[in-house]
């Protein structure tokens, strides 16, 4: 096994992921995410993304290979303790929908039996932080709310116990590109001042540009490079140039209706 | 008017009856639940219990009230006292709805939802107290609902094991071909069942209210 230095928060060794049916999801990651900064995974649907991600805290677990976080193999980790150690938000559906926002925020810290004065302290720093105010919000259910405040309660709840990393599944998939816009800069200013170190999945190639420390890409269950957003753009990889050509014809359009 | 007559100058009787209907059905009741949540639980637990768990429960619904109250009478402890027996029975009956509609309104919980609870670190403990149970309490209490609702039918026929309950009126009727002390039984009984329905009905829609 390679030296594993200082700067590295997570790593994939060699790491193979089938179903139960067999069907080979990964084959021979490898990769590696430096402490503090946003990792974004990059592909379509079914490349992988999600399964790589859920091999990070447990939920998924690798036929062969080894998952390595802050040192240690996924394996041999507490699994109830690593969980509490990342941050996890996913797509639309993550809020309890039975609990308010104050109880959704505070979830991981009351499971980590933190004295309620704290928690209290704690869900309003937080939803201050995600730009919600908490005497407005705290009580309100998930579905007496916007998508957009959803998706900020999720963050919340995801950066709770503070935990050093946080993963996120397509956390912004589900908002109109208005909304998504707004919380995608935020996010980006957020993430700047907190300093996580943060796996993002994504679909959408001007989103893994925006907020990307490096894009690593994904095809098939194969990992086809690490790129910084100035190396992806001049990458001579199909797979990679297909989603730089998306982002050429995005500006061409944009240029061709304003001239 | 002959009826309300007959109901004022049996009142107490129809009440002490009424409220031995109510006990052995609320006993009974209680019996059930202790017993079909968890067995619902175990259920989405342990697949391969699953068909044993829900055939047998299935099985003993299908066996007619009187039969099962009969078929308990050899047994040794139970058959020592009538309400024994009867609130054995009642609790039997009840079983099925509660454990199926325990073990639909647990797998009926959006998967991604329990994901995100164990991604969190939930325990499975954590995770059944505190998401899968509580989303679940509408379904289950619907099944509850039906269950007691049934009950407090075939607890009439437990007069027929000396038990007691409004089934008595009724059974007296029967042999005497009297239609009054048949309906002191029955409307009472029915009464019941339909408070017991609406009261249900609304817990559990201020159960589904919430989310």
């Amino acid at each position: 096994m390679a030296d594993r230095d200082e700067g590295a928060a997570i790593e994939f060794v060699d790491v193979t992921y089938r179903t139960a049916e067999g069907r080979v999801l990964l084959s021979k990651l490898n990769l590696r995410v430096l402490r503090g900064e946003t990792l974004v995974l990059l592909g379509r649907s079914g490349s992988g993304k999600t399964t790589t991600l859920k091999l990070i805290n447990g939920l998924l677990t690798c036929q062969e290979g080894s998952v390595i976080v802050d040192g240690k193999p996924v394996s041999s980790w507490d699994l109830i303790r690593l969980r509490r150690h990342i941050g996890y938000a996913i797509q639309d559906v993550g809020l309890f929908p039975h609990i308010t926002v104050e109880r959704n925020v505070g979830l991981v810290p009351t499971l980590e039996k933190w004295p309620l004065q704290r928690i209290r302290t704690r869900v309003e720093e937080l939803l201050q932080l995600v730009g919600l105010p908490a005497g407005e919000f705290r009580r309100r259910y998930p579905n007496q709310l916007s998508g957009g405040q959803r998706q900020r309660v999720g963050l919340g709840r995801a950066l709770a116990a503070d935990p050093p990393i946080l993963l996120m599944d397509e956390p912004f998939g589900a908002l109109d590109p208005l909304t998504r816009a707004v919380i995608q800069r935020e996010f980006k200013s957020l993430q700047q001042r907190l300093n996580k170190t943060v796996v993002f999945v994504t679909h959408d190639v001007r989103e893994a540009m925006l907020l990307a420390t490096r894009i690593a890409v994904l095809d098939e269950g194969r990992m086809l490079g690490v790129y910084s957003p100035r190396d992806f753009l001049q990458s001579k990889d199909a797979v990679v140039s297909d989603y730089v050509n998306v982002l050429r014809s995005e500006m061409e359009l944009f240029q061709g209706l304003e001239s | 008017m002959n009826l309300i007559n007959f109901f004022t100058a049996h009142w107490a009787e129809i009440m002490r009856a009424a409220l031995e209907h109510i006990t052995m059905v609320g006993i009974a009741m209680l019996l059930a639940i202790g017993a079909g949540v968890p067995l619902g639980i175990l259920v989405t637990r342990r697949r391969s219990l699953r068909a044993p768990i829900l055939g047998t429960s299935n099985l003993i619904q299908t066996i007619p009230s009187l039969a099962l109250f009969g078929f308990l009478l050899p047994v040794p402890w139970l058959a020592a006292r009538s309400d024994r027996l009867a609130i054995t029975a009642l609790a039997l009956y009840s079983l099925l709805p509660i454990i199926r509609n325990t073990y639909t309104g647990i797998t009926g919980v959006d998967p991604a939802i329990r994901e995100v609870g164990r991604g969190m670190g939930m325990t499975d403990g954590q995770l059944l107290w505190q998401v899968e149970l509580p989303l679940a309490m509408s379904t289950i209490m619907a099944g509850i609902r039906v269950a007691t609702v049934i009950a407090i039918g075939v607890a009439t026929i437990a007069a027929a094991v000396g038990a007691g309950g409004l089934g008595e009126f009724v059974f007296r009727g029967v042999a005497m071909v009297d239609n009054q002390f048949i309906l002191a039984g029955a409307i009472p009984a029915a009464l019941l069942a339909l408070a017991a329905d609406l009261g249900f009905g609304l817990l559990e829609k201020k159960l589904q209210r919430r989310h």
